[in-house]
């Protein structure tokens, strides 16, 4: 089953909308918080190098759905997830998958920046300690230097890396977590609502940053502006009420989507 | 009229002026069916009845304390008096006798010299009495009329009863303060005294602790040192307690906040807490009898023999015991404090529960923890029942657990209760050593407050 969650070159050309390698696909999932049901069978292909991004009204399940790409919910304690994500065409809630290699491989920013209360070069750090991806202190300083210089923090904070990382402002944060979750190496990257805590210049600041780091891996977001969603994402999906109503090329969502329901959201009738 | 039944007359006073107050109100209702009232016709009651009662209570409490002093007065005015024996005791307890026969609680004179000054002090307190209760009445009227008189649709009645409510509450605060102030002043006063006496180098930094509360003459100064004591007392309920409360309250925190399931925690939470509520006498039996033993069988099978039943070591791990809760429940709201997002950080990064534990969640929360571990030593070091009853007497000043120390509290309790007289050194000695142990609480719980102070401030 593995060889046909990995699309060929030829299916993804019969499927115009997925021209990309697959990173990571969910097949029938739905995610159950006691009795209520959150996500309700939905299934979406996350292609490689692009940027995905999840659209629509609150309470949809979209960050729902983002937090089980890398197994979150298993920290609530009653929630529950039926079907099949599969990650590289490995199945992510197979018996034996071991959470602490999925977060490793799979990275989240959450909604509001949460740096540890440690230093920056701490917070940097932290994931390759944990992850014993490196024991010299030489390689750290370079990692960490190269994270932050890939989050395009480098420059603000390099003469003070020994600074707490709260003390930096709301998008030096964001953009602190951005390079803690590189610093792992991940192959994705997801983000629930980075900017929604953030003023526009420092959410145009990691936008570009955004756009800059899919080059390297699969990026996931989710988001409450469709400006924004326009803005840096290739393939947009509209949740709706658990399900995903609609997925497909951003450009043709926002200016010709297919269902009734994504242009009633999309422009502005509701949401 | 006793104060009691003036006290009566002022509440129901009060109630009249109240009922009467918003009657008025409701009848300006009645009266101009547009006027609006500024305030409820309750407010205008309440106004109102505070102005008949305060001043009367007050005027009440302040006659009590006069009174006595104006009717003595009177009493000796009389020519009976003249006959009085000039010697004070004598002349007292006549004077009470006849006040108490005069008060109807005793039914006759033991001293027959004061039968002639019983008449007199009938009339003296009935003459006080019929002014106290004439003036109560007028106070009561007075401020009452002024009040009534002030009601007005428009007046501010509600804003003025919540102003004096105010003050209730701000004098119901200054009275834990005012008493913390006033044993303050009582044990400088009395700690002046003792280094009046025994010099306060002697006392601080001396090793040597046998007061002898029979001694006459000048105190010697090397029988007052008191570095025992504090040894004790820091070895007792700063290093023993703490290293068996530190690990067990931290990691019955770490468990009941980060691992255990919400039923799990709802019933053990409460069962954890039930310790704190162990009256500390109950854990001074358990100490004596149960752990001391215990404590001493073990030594003297590895081999210490000079293991005594009273032993610091029994009493500290007690002790420790006792103070569980205050770190595990100071432990556990820091940890529930530090924000869930931290948390979800970690664990996004791939790492265990553990490594998050360990390197995020205990380190964020580390203030609050050394905040709880420093009001759990100031609760331990003042602990006096699990001493008194397993630590010992003697001034040890030595590390081996096992034998017998005291501490501070010990000795203060020793000093006051035993048969020294009280201006004694000694005996003053508790009042010195009360001071030291209040002033390190103090700083101690001071120290903690700003910690806890400041790690609010990190996550805000």
């Amino acid at each position: 089953m593995n060889a046909e969650a990995i699309p060929t070159q030829a299916q993804a050309a019969e499927k115009p909308y997925f021209d990309a390698p697959l990173k990571m696909s969910a097949k029938n999932v739905s995610v159950f918080y006691g009795e209520k049901r959150a996500i309700d069978d939905v299934s979406i292909e996350i292609p490689q190098r692009y940027v995905t991004a999840f659209i629509g009204p609150s309470g949809c399940g979209k960050s729902t759905f983002l937090r089980t790409l890398n197994r979150m919910n298993d920290t609530i304690a009653n929630a529950r997830v039926e079907g099949e994500i599969l990650l590289d065409g490995e199945d992510i809630y197979k018996s034996g998958m071991d959470v602490v290699q999925l977060r490793a491989r799979v990275g989240m920013v959450f909604q509001k920046p949460n740096p540890f209360p440690k230093s920056i070069y701490e917070n940097i750090a932290y994931g390759p300690k944990i992850h014993g991806i490196t024991g010299s202190k030489a390689e750290l300083d370079e990692i960490v230097e190269q994270s932050l210089r890939r989050a395009g923090l480098w420059d603000e904070v390099k003469d003070r890396l020994s600074d707490s990382g709260t003390a930096l402002s709301g998008g030096q944060q964001q953009r602190l977590c951005i390079a803690r979750a590189i610093a792992v190496d991940p192959e994705v990257i997801l983000m629930d609502e980075p900017c929604s805590a953030l003023d526009p210049i420092a959410t145009a600041r990691i936008e570009e940053l955004i756009d800059e780091l899919r080059a390297r891996y699969a990026i996931v977001i989710v988001t409450h502006s469709m400006q924004q969603a326009a803005r840096v994402s290739q393939r947009t999906a509209f949740f709706h009420l658990g399900k995903i109503v609609e997925y497909g090329k951003t450009s043709d969502i926002f200016t010709n989507p297919r269902e009734e329901r994504t242009k009633d959201y999309i422009t502005g009738r509701y949401g | 009229m006793s104060p009691a039944i003036l006290l009566l007359l002022a509440l129901g006073l009060s109630l009249f002026g109240w009922l009467a107050a918003r009657s008025r109100a409701w009848a300006f209702r009645r009266e101009a069916p547009g006027v609006r009232l500024h305030s409820l016709p309750n407010f205008h009651g309440w106004y109102v009845a505070l102005w008949v009662g305060v001043p009367t209570v007050i005027f009440v409490v302040l006659w009590n304390a006069i009174s006595p002093a104006l009717v003595t007065a009177q009493v000796l005015a009389d020519p009976a008096a003249a006959a009085l024996p000039t010697f004070g005791f004598e002349r007292e307890t006549m004077l009470a006798e006849a006040r108490a026969v005069a008060e109807g609680s005793a039914f006759g004179v033991f001293n027959e010299q004061a039968q002639a000054l019983v008449e007199p002090y009938r009339s003296a307190l009935g003459f006080y009495r019929t002014i106290g209760f004439a003036v109560a009445v007028l106070i009561a009227f007075a401020g009452g009329a002024f009040a009534y008189t002030r009601l007005k649709p428009d007046f501010t009645a509600r804003t003025r009863v919540e102003r004096s409510v105010m003050a209730l509450l701000l004098l119901a605060s200054l009275v834990a303060i005012l008493t913390t102030v006033g044993i303050i002043v009582s044990l400088v006063f009395e700690t002046v005294r003792f280094f009046g006496m025994v010099s306060p180098i002697d006392f601080l930094f001396g090793t040597h602790w046998s007061p002898d509360p029979m001694s006459m003459g000048a105190p010697d100064g090397r029988d007052y040192g008191a570095i025992p004591l504090f040894w004790g007392t820091i070895y007792i309920g700063a290093i023993i307690a703490m290293i068996v409360a530190i690990p067990l309250g931290l990691m019955s925190a770490i468990f009941l906040t980060q691992y255990a399931s919400n039923t799990v925690r709802k019933v053990m939470k409460p069962l954890l807490e039930i310790l704190a509520g162990v009256p500390t006498v109950v854990y001074g039996y358990f100490a004596a009898l149960t752990v001391a033993p215990l404590v001493r069988d073990m030594a003297h099978a590895v081999g210490i023999s000079s293991a005594s039943t009273e032993s610091a070591l029994a009493a500290g791990l007690v002790m420790g015991i006792m103070i569980i809760p205050f770190v595990s429940s100071m432990a556990d709201d820091s940890i529930a404090a530090v924000p869930q997002a931290l948390r979800d950080g970690s664990l996004a990064m791939g790492a265990t529960t553990a490594e998050t534990i360990r390197k995020v969640i205990v380190p964020a929360a580390l203030p609050g923890i050394v905040a709880g571990v420093m009001l759990a030593i100031s609760r331990a070091i003042g602990e006096t029942m699990i001493v008194v009853m397993a630590a010992g007497a003697a001034a040890n000043l030595s590390a081996n657990p096992f034998e017998s120390m005291t501490t501070v509290t010990f000795q203060i309790v020793a000093m006051l209760t035993g048969e020294g007289s009280f201006d004694h050194p000694a005996t003053l000695s508790a009042f010195a050593l009360g001071m030291v142990l209040f002033l390190v609480t103090l700083t101690l719980n001071f120290i903690a407050l700003r910690v806890v102070k400041r790690y609010r401030e990190a996550y805000d």
